[in-house]
Parts: structure tokens; C-alpha cells; sequence
């Protein structure tokens, strides 16, 4: 507090003035109650209709949406205490999803297979006001990871129940998901396997090199300034650029065919997704093996260990956090960007994203974007709490 | 015993270590003093081949240790240094038992031995085995460091500079508890340091160094009073060198008969500091106490005799 705070005496409490993000997120969510709450579409592919907040439900829900908005704006905007902005930042995305649900209840004709109706703008802006004020009263808060992680296991939790529940049921991207829930767990499945799979493909050559680049000084710049030059190919390039050599080893080397290698697919998406994991794994090994405490590496030495119980003992532990936090980076964006291996054919939730892009049918293209996004968040998360949960103590000395 | 003979370390041209040779007893401390850049850091990671040298031969109890293997060697030497080197990725108690670990030492005896040395470092094993290195003070941090060292009963130690980063009352402590475990387990004790006042303090023979050459290997008393180069001298400090030579001796060699008032001085304390008191107080003489009774005095006239440069 400075001075001139203590200088003058006021007797307003402390929660009667402005936060300053909260002003923002407050007009965010203006904005969001003003514009169309849902969209209703004759079918999937004609232009929609707006529906406002008030003629998308029931007066009664439409009502009891307003004084939750009303309640999430005060919550916003004033210094209320941080787990009061939490606590109601989660119930208001909470009424917003579960509402949003009925809406396409309500908005939908009876016997209507054809009508489609999906989020508005003004649900989008709201969900993200009052997500902006939930991460920014978790940033505050800083919870323990344990304790982030099992926030993001009932959120999780919570989502799954909408879905299982049905409430969800009419909403345009849960009818796309209807007409093809075996293809969309199966492009599910090859989406995890591109993206985790590339990433420990990944892991298991690139610190390995990194180790080398680390012992042997004079491969790393050409190591890493080779890697550089990788991660600066576009990445359709890069998918295109590999269909030729490896149709070529498919045609040719005895057996790759057989173990699914071919000039499209999955191999080539495979192939560049590593590609592009391989720089960050090396150059955060390197950092972090660079990182360890000279007088602990010093002190393993003058102590008798052989170079390997010392890379294993002390400097591979020690490194382990930076390492991690490489990780992290690669399998967020392996996540997202597997979806463009469905342009060679490589599967995955860019399957639907494509098609919908074909067909101008966006509940098609959110249908392959919101997994996607969920994922990728999701992932974050959990690696931000290991990577806390490993670097605890550890590099403070 | 370790003996140095002839050695030379060059790096690219550059001399760091010219030609030095220097045996060191067994059971005795040897520290080896210079400024910065001088080569005894280098000199003496040469003795656990840290540092190979470029030409000549260390023995070790007669042994050219040419011919062991340097992860061998090194597990028969301790090592403390500066900024004490602990792994902070791993407890108390797994950083004093790494050596032993190493040499694959069952669980039962390297725990006990873990206990032993906290303890004798006055380290509570119950308390500290578990806590990881940032949760422990400088002082303490330094102390497991040593324990470390000491962890497989080496004959030799070897200490870089190990208590450059501790404050003056609690480098003192720590220079004392070397004194006592040096003489308990007959340790032989190389230590590297730029304070002469440590040198004086704890060496039974003192290395000086610069630029690479061994100036003067001698005892204390024997650098104060006839320094081999101007440079020697002007590392004892020539102000300082009738208190460095009192602070050598204790007030219990030199009690004379007699009787005096006043606050009496311990029989344990140093010429240096019976001498300041002397100064301090006004007094021509103070009583000298042993165990809680007064055994004779020491006199300021005596004291100033003892100042003077040796003859």
C-alpha cells in the first residue's frame, strides 16, 4: 500500500472499489447479453436466425439466467474477496452450460430432425468473461498442482455428466456427433496416438541428444540450429514435403509397408508431429542439464561417481523440471496441431474440422475443435502441476 | 603421505602449476595459500586427478596414483569445497551416504554411519537425516558437506576455499570442529584458502603460492618470521606479524608463577587474545584459569617477548 493510500482516511470498505480486470471482463459480458444468445437454422447448412437471451428459454430460466449474470457481473467488477469471484464465476459458467442446453430444448420444434440450433456470439462472450474471471481467481489463489489438478478432474467430471445426461441432447453439435459417434471415437483414438505418440517417440530420441549436446560441446549449435531450421518449415509444407520419401521407403525397403509406413496416413503425420517435438525436448535438456549446480556436478566427480551415475544420480534429476516444462510445450502443441494430419489422411479430430470447413457446416468443424482445445487445456494443466510438483525444492540451492 | 614431486599443469601454453614438489606428513593439516589465479586450487585437484597434470608424480603412501583408477582414487579421498556442493534433489542423509553408497556399503552400516557423523557434527540425526539441503542454514549446509566428505573414513581430505562463504563467527566454529575431528580421526588435511589469518590457524605447515610456483613450504611460526619473498611478507601482512606469531600459542605454555586480581583468562585461550585483554584492561598481568581454579598469571612483559621476531 502506498502513502498516498494510508494518507487519506476513507471509510469505504475495502470491496466497494474497482477491479481493474474485472471492468474489463464486466464489459465483456455486457456485450455478451446484448448479442444473440442462440442461433436457430432451418437446417445444418442455411444461414440462422439470432435468438436474444430473453426469446432463447423459458421466462422463468431465461429470468433466473439474468440474476446469475447480474450477481457474476457485481462479482466481477467489485473487490470482493478472490474465492467469492471464484465460487461465483463457477456457477455462472455452470447456469450458462446448463441453460444453454434447455435453450436448444426450447428452441427446437417438436419432431424437427432438420432444425439445428447451436450457441450464439453473446453465449460465447459470456462463457468467456466469466472463464477469464475463474482462471484469473485460480492464478491469484495459487492453489497447490494437487489441488488445480483436482479442480480440473470435477470440471471434467462435470462436463461428462452434462453430456451422459442428455441435456445437451438438442444442441447442433451434439446432433453431428449423433450421426457419427463411432467415427468420432475412432478419429478420437488416432488423435491421442498422433499427439502422445509423436511426443514420446519424442522424448525417448531427443534427450538422448540432448545429453550428447550437453557432454559434447561442439554438436550443439549445429544440433540445435538444424532442429531450428525444422521448426521453421510450415507444418502443411512439412506434411506435404514427406509423402515422397516415405511412399518412397514404403516401395522400397522390405517390410515398412507392413508396419504402416506409407507416402499418406498416419506415418507421415507421425513423422512430422516429431519433427516438431524434437527441438524443444533437445534445447530444454540442454538448458536444463546447463542449469545444474556447477559445485553439485563438481562434487559428484570429486566424490568417485563414473559419468554415468552421474548423469543418472545428479544431473539428469536435477535437469528433470526444465525437461518437463519441454514436454509440456510439445504435447500442447502436437494436440493441436495433429489436426492437420487429416489433410494427408492421417485421422484424427481435423477428420471433422475439414469436412465441415467442406461443407460449411460449422457445428461440424466445432465438433473436431472443441475436443481439441479441451484436450490440449487439459494436458497444460496437468503438466504445469507435475512440473511445479518436480521443481519443488529442488533448484533452490 | 603425499608426496608431490616435480609437478607441472599447463593449460594451452599457460603455466598454472610450475614445477612443485611438496610432501605432505600423514595425520598433519597442509594448507596451501595464495591470491587468486596462483594454482593451488588446480595443485590440489591434481591429487584426486580432477585435474591431470601436464608433467611429474603424486604418491600416495608410495603409490604413483597415475595407476589407479580416478573414480577409485577419488572414493578413498574426501572432498569438501566451497559452496559446499550438496545435491539439493536429495536429503541429509543420502548426501552424507553417497560415498559409501558408491563403494556399496549395506543399508545397516551406511545408515549408522550417517547417524555417527551427523551427530558428530553436532547435526541432530533424527532431525536433519530427512530435510533436504535449502532447509538448512549456511553454517549447517557447510557441516553436512564435510560430513559428506568424511562419510567413507578417508585418510585424506581435501577442502577448496570451505568456509569462503560463511560469516566470521560461524567460520570460526567451523575451523574448530576441523581441529578436533583432524585430531580425533588422524585425518591428513590439504586445505585451500586465500586467508592467512585461516592458514596460520589451522596448518601445521603452510604452502604459499603465486603465479604457479611454490614460494615457501614451511611451518607458521617459520613463514612469519623469516618469509622466503617479499610476497610471502606481504601476505602475512607486516603489521600483523607480531599477533599472528602470540595467536600460534596457547596461555597454557607460557603461565608464570605468581598472583593478580581481576577477571581471570582460560588456560585454553591464545597469546593473541591474553594479549589483547592485557591491552584492553590496562593490566600488566592477568590470572590464568584451568578447570575453574586459578594456576599462576601471565604477564604483558612475557607476552611482548614472545612478539618479537624470532632469533
Amino acid at each position: 500500500m502506498s502513502i498516498a493510500d494510508t494518507a487519506v482516511p476513507t471509510h469505504r470498505p475495502r470491496w466497494l472499489a474497482l477491479d481493474k480486470l474485472g471492468v474489463m471482463i464486466a464489459l465483456i459480458a455486457i456485450a455478451g447479453a446484448a448479442l444473440p444468445f442462440a442461433l436457430f437454422r432451418a437446417n445444418r447448412i442455411v444461414p440462422g436466425e439470432t435468438r436474444s437471451l430473453l426469446d432463447a428459454l423459458p421466462t422463468f430460466q431465461s429470468t433466473l439466467l439474468i440474476i446469475f449474470l447480474l450477481v457474476g457481473f457485481v462479482a466481477a467488477l467489485l473487490r470482493v474477496p478472490v474465492r467469492a469471484k471464484l465460487a461465483v464465476g463457477f456457477v455462472v459458467l455452470a447456469a450458462l452450460f446448463i441453460l444453454v442446453g434447455q435453450s436448444a430444448t426450447y428452441l427446437t420444434p417438436p419432431d424437427n430432425t432438420f432444425a439445428r440450433v447451436s450457441p450464439g456470439a453473446g453465449f460465447w462472450l459470456l462463457v468467456f468473461a466469466f472463464a477469464l474471471l475463474v482462471t484469473d481467481a485460480l492464478t491469484r489463489l495459487r492453489f497447490a498442482p494437487l489441488v488445480r489438478i483436482g479442480i480440473l478432474i470435477v470440471v471434467a467430471a462435470a462436463f461428462a455428466l452434462l453430456l451422459w445426461s442428455g441435456s445437451w441432447n438438442d444442441l447442433s453439435m451434439l446432433k453431428e456427433y449423433a450421426t457419427r459417434a463411432p467415427a468420432f471415437w475412432a478419429e478420437a483414438r488416432t488423435h491421442l496416438a498422433l499427439a502422445f505418440g509423436s511426443v514420446a517417440i519424442a522424448v525417448v530420441i531427443g534427450v538422448p541428444i540432448g545429453v550428447l549436446c550437453y557432454k559434447v560441446r561442439p554438436l550443439r549449435a549445429a544440433v540445435l540450429n538444424t532442429l531450428n531450421i525444422v521448426q521453421t518449415i510450415p507444418s502443411i509444407a512439412l506434411f506435404g514435403l514427406l509423402i515422397a520419401p516415405l511412399a518412397w521407403v514404403a516401395a522400397n525397403v522390405p517390410g515398412a509397408s507392413a508396419i504402416g509406413i506409407s507416402g499418406i496416413g498416419a506415418a507421415p503425420a507421425l513423422v512430422a508431429l516429431f519433427a516438431y517435438s524434437l527441438l524443444p525436448v533437445v534445447s530444454n535438456t540442454v538448458v536444463g542439464l546447463q542449469s545444474v549446480s556447477p559445485a553439485a556436478v563438481d562434487a559428484a566427480k570429486g566424490m568417485g561417481m563414473t559419468g554415468w551415475q552421474r548423469l543418472a544420480g545428479v544431473e539428469l534429476p536435477l535437469a528433470f523440471p526444465v525437461i518437463l516444462t519441454g514436454i509440456r510445450i510439445v504435447l500442447v502443441q502436437n494436440i493441436g496441431l495433429a489436426t492437420i494430419a487429416a489433410l494427408i489422411g492421417g485421422g484424427g479430430f481435423g477428420v471433422f474440422v475439414f469436412q465441415g470447413i467442406g461443407q460449411t457446416a460449422m457445428d461440424l468443424v466445432l465438433l473436431g475443435a472443441v475436443p481439441t482445445v479441451a484436450l490440449a487445456f487439459a494436458a497444460a494443466v496437468v503438466l504445469d502441476a507435475l512440473v511445479e510438483m518436480t521443481s519443488r525444492g529442488g533448484r533452490r540451492v | 603421505m603425499i608426496e608431490i614431486d616435480d609437478i607441472t599443469k599447463a593449460y594451452e601454453g599457460t603455466v598454472v602449476v610450475d614445477h612443485v614438489s611438496l610432501t605432505i606428513e600423514p595425520r598433519s593439516i597442509c594448507v596451501i595459500v595464495g591470491t587468486s589465479g596462483s594454482g593451488k586450487t588446480t595443485l590440489m585437484r591434481m591429487i584426486n586427478k580432477l585435474v591431470e597434470p601436464t608433467s611429474g608424480h603424486i604418491r600416495i603412501d608410495g603409490q604413483d596414483i597415475a595407476e589407479i583408477p580416478a573414480y577409485e582414487l577419488r572414493r578413498r579421498i574426501g572432498y569438501a569445497i566451497q559452496g559446499h556442493g550438496l545435491f539439493p534433489h536429495r536429503t541429509v542423509g543420502q548426501n552424507v551416504a553417497t560415498v559409501p553408497k558408491l563403494l556399496g556399503w549395506d543399508k545397516k552400516k551406511t545408515a549408522d554411519r550417517v547417524d555417527e557423523l551427523l551427530s558428530l557434527f553436532q547435526l541432530d540425526p533424527a532431525e536433519f537425516r530427512n530435510r533436504l539441503p535449502h532447509e538448512l542454514s549456511g553454517g549447517q549446509q557447510q557441516r553436512v558437506g564435510v560430513a559428506r566428505a568424511l562419510a567413507a573414513g578417508p585418510n585424506i581430505l581435501l577442502m577448496d576455499e570451505p568456509y569462503g562463504a560463511l560469516d566470521p563467527v560461524i567460520r570460526a566454529k567451523a575451523q574448530e570442529d576441523l581441529l578436533s575431528i583432524q585430531r580425533k580421526f588422524g585425518t591428513t588435511v590439504v586445505l585451500v584458502t586465500h586467508d592467512m589469518e585461516e592458514a596460520i590457524h589451522l596448518g601445521d605447515k603452510i604452502a604459499v603460492m603465486d603465479k604457479g610456483k611454490l614460494l615457501q613450504f614451511a611451518k607458521p611460526e617459520e613463514i612469519i618470521a623469516h618469509p622466503a619473498t617479499p610476497f610471502v611478507a606481504e601476505l602475512i601482512g607486516t603489521s600483523e606479524r607480531p599477533f599472528r606469531l602470540l595467536s600460534l600459542a596457547k596461555v597454557a605454555d607460557h603461565i608464570e608463577a605468581g598472583e593478580v586480581g581481576g577477571e581471570p583468562i582460560e588456560a585454553s585461550a591464545s597469546l593473541r587474545d591474553a594479549y589483547a585483554e592485557l591491552l584492553w584492561s590496562g593490566r600488566p598481568a592477568l590470572p590464568v584459569r584451568r578447570d575453574g581454579s586459578i594456576v599462576g598469571q601471565v604477564t604483558l612483559a612475557r607476552l611482548s617477548q614472545l612478539a618479537a621476531r624470532p632469533q
